[in-house]
């Protein structure tokens, strides 16, 4: 144990576990509307997010974008990227809808099997990344990781009086870059007229319909939001990270998920705080212990909000939440 | 699909069976048996197909059998708490593991532990906890470690339970890998026991080149782990599960106690995940943190699932095609994540029931079905 590390470093740690907690709240959203809406825990989100990741490499590497090119061109490739992994994402995560829950839907299957076929389009799709494009194409794809090329080049911004910390331009637009995606989402959730059938089929699915709401697009339009939200994190994630790889979701969906509990599943704001919450908990646990036992962290921090607070911090549901 | 599945159910090899004598069904099942035993030395054409020997770069037969009977024995046991109980516990890899690693710990004269117990004690370097005493110690600690798990998830909702326990199972591998002073870390436990047995050719009779006598002694477990569970399925405890499994409130109303039986469900499958755990540590006489990979748990619910889950006997047909199928075609060994994850969606897309459905569980499925052709024609 080893705390001096911790204490001597606090204000760069936080701002480490901030940018951390920042993708996790992203991807978290995501995991928190389906399971609002369907009660339902996606499986294959995480894979949503790691498909993300790759399509941003694609689009570099179509581009031919490296680090050092001017300001426009960084912008414009950056925006690309943005916009194709947000729609390769919500692809991915409406075809998962159709083919692994929509049909059990139609059969009201019990929902173990949800999960279970959750699981395998998980499986398929990791192995697609590690295995079959490979068979296809070749390198870059299969069990290595992969550098995406860091665009945006790493510069210290400004630092914050006081404390004496830099903060890079990097970090600046991963935190903000989350925080306005979230609060987009959070408005429209609550402000507009297709979020209020998304509140109406949470709460209660059967008055829902009766009232008029088409519980299916509802359903579809959770998960393209949640997938597009996946798309964000995946940009922002290689641009921290500057690595994917085929299993690169696993670990990420089940640290999002806990954030999701961790703030109470169902609930759009709690995802920010819980991810928040939990990116900053693991980067002080791996200064305490070893960076080996961060992966540990999560869970443990899941088990233990489980005992104590099953329904999270600010647990109520995605339907409760402000009408 | 639908049309394989007709003539299967037009063959009615299930209702011929129960309407068998008595004699017939112990005679039959008694020559299978038997036939399960003659496994390893199968030759006679065209059966030897099947052998997973036949080229030289195959794996050898004996060896592949008892694979597929260790992971029969874990999936019958997963198959409490998946199939009986509804629970789906993603972390089973973890039992397993610690199961291979308790032998491994306590048995092994080379394990961190033992070495310590050694100089605190001033015995020999040759010393260590006897196999047969490495048995009840690694059913306790996955038993323990079920237990501790349990409590304070069991109140849950099912998917958080999921999540909880493939957590579970990461951090039992994370920790393995990372505790050196302990489990050796990457590098692993050598020296692992085997069962006691006189010695035959100047060999030990559990070593690793007659694997045969590995299977044997497995396929002895699987028969009594088998014979267990399916007296437990219709015990008092069996029908609460399948209460609880079909409708939690509901059952607690009839007064059944929904998170004690939850518990020993999830306990009495730890154990047996334990058990099929120290029967693979001990013939390999190795272990390691990385051959306890959450796919492993995956696998093990894919094997229930596709099977049938719920019935045993569909739950073996699951584990032996997953087992057998990879080893048998393993030029495509690569690409077995990938074809569990496909089957895992078609299997439960055009057959929520799995291969060999449980007749109840079928049924429930069947119904609940026409509730949802009702409710949307209600809509």
């Amino acid at each position: 144990m080893d705390f001096d590390a911790l204490i001597s470093g606090l204000d760069r740690h936080t701002l480490d576990g901030i940018t951390r907690g920042s993708i996790y709240a992203l991807v978290a959203l995501g995991y928190t509307m389906v399971y609002g809406v369907m009660k339902l825990i996606n499986f294959a989100h995480s894979e949503v997010f790691m498909v993300g990741t790759w399509t941003v490499l694609g689009v570099y590497t179509v581009l031919g974008a490296t680090a050092g090119m001017g300001v426009g061109a960084v912008v414009g490739t950056t925006v690309l990227a943005l916009l194709a992994a947000m729609l390769a994402s919500a692809g991915t995560a409406l075809a998962v809808e159709r083919i692994a829950y929509r049909p059990l839907r139609r059969k009201g299957a019990p929902p173990l099997i949800f999960l279970i076929t959750g699981i395998g389009c998980s499986l398929v799709l990791v192995e697609t990344f590690g295995q079959v494009l490979k068979a296809f194409f070749g390198p870059p794809f299969g069990r290595v990781t992969v550098n995406v090329p860091s665009v945006i080049e790493t510069k210290v911004v400004f630092t914050i009086p006081g404390l004496d910390l830099p903060v890079t331009n990097t970090r600046l637009l991963i935190i903000i870059g989350a925080i306005v995606m979230m609060v987009a989402l959070d408005t429209f959730v609550n402000k507009s007229r297709l979020g209020r059938g998304v509140r109406a089929v949470a709460q209660d699915p059967d008055t829902a319909s009766l009232m008029g709401v088409n519980q299916e697009r509802v359903i579809m339009l959770v998960f393209v939001l949640g997938g597009a939200m996946a798309g964000v994190a995946a940009l922002l994630f290689t641009i921290q990270y500057d690595i994917t790889k085929f299993d690169i979701g696993f670990i990420i969906g089940i640290k999002a998920f806990t954030a999701a509990v961790l703030g109470g599943i169902g609930n759009l704001r709690g995802a920010l705080v819980g991810g928040l919450l939990l990116g900053v908990v693991e980067v002080y646990a791996s200064q305490i212990w070893d960076s080996s036992w961060t992966d540990v962290t999560a869970f443990i921090v899941l088990v233990l909000v489980l005992m104590f607070r099953p329904t999270g911090l600010l647990g109520e549901s995605l339907g409760k939440a402000r009408a | 699909m639908s049309q394989i599945s007709e003539a299967l159910r037009g063959l009615r090899l299930g209702n011929r069976w129960d309407s068998a004598p008595k004699w017939v069904r112990s005679v039959g099942l008694l020559l299978f048996i038997a036939f399960a035993f003659y496994l390893p030395f199968l030759n006679i054409l065209p059966f030897a197909y099947i052998r997973t020997d036949l080229n030289p770069t195959g794996s050898d037969w004996a060896s592949v059998l008892f694979l597929i009977v260790v992971y029969m024995i874990a999936a019958v046991g997963l198959n409490v708490v998946i199939g009986f109980a509804g629970l789906l516990d993603l972390g089973y890899v973890g039992f397993y593991a610690l199961g291979a690693y308790s032998v491994a710990l306590f048995g092994s004269p080379s394990s961190p532990v033992v070495e310590a117990i050694q100089s605190r004690f001033g015995l020999s370097d040759e010393w260590a906890v006897p196999f047969v005493m490495c048995i009840p110690i690694a059913i306790a600690m996955a038993l323990t470690a079920g237990v501790i798990l349990g409590a304070p998830t069991l109140r849950l909702r099912g998917d958080y339970l999921a999540i909880v326990t493939l957590g579970f199972g990461e951090i039992i591998r994370i920790t393995a890998r990372n505790l050196d002073p302990i489990t050796g870390g990457a590098a692993g436990i050598t020296q692992v026991p085997v069962p006691p047995g006189p010695e035959i050719d100047g060999r030990s009779f559990f070593n690793t080149i007659d694997a045969e006598r590995w299977y044997w002694l497995a396929l002895v477990i699987l028969i009594l782990i088998v014979w267990l569970a399916s007296r437990l399925e219709h015990s008092r405890v069996g029908r609460a599960w399948l209460a609880i499994r079909e409708d939690e409130d509901a059952a607690a109303v009839m007064g059944v106690a929904g998170f004690k039986f939850k518990l020993w469900a999830f306990a009495i499958g730890a154990s047996v995940g334990g058990l099929a755990g120290l029967l693979f540590g001990s013939k390999q006489q190795y272990v390691e943190p990385n051959a306890f990979m959450l796919n492993l748990s995956f696998l093990f619910v894919a094997m229930v699932v596709i099977g049938g889950s719920g019935n045993i006997v569909g739950v073996l047909v699951g584990a032996f095609l997953l087992t057998y199928l990879p080893e048998r075609f393993r030029e495509l060994q690569e690409w077995r994540p990938f074809a569990f994850g496909l089957a895992l969606v078609l299997v439960m897309v055009l057959r929520p029931q799995g291969l060999v459905p449980s007749r109840r569980r079928a049924a429930e499925i069947e119904d609940r079905r026409h509730e949802a052709e009702e409710a949307a024609a209600d809509a």
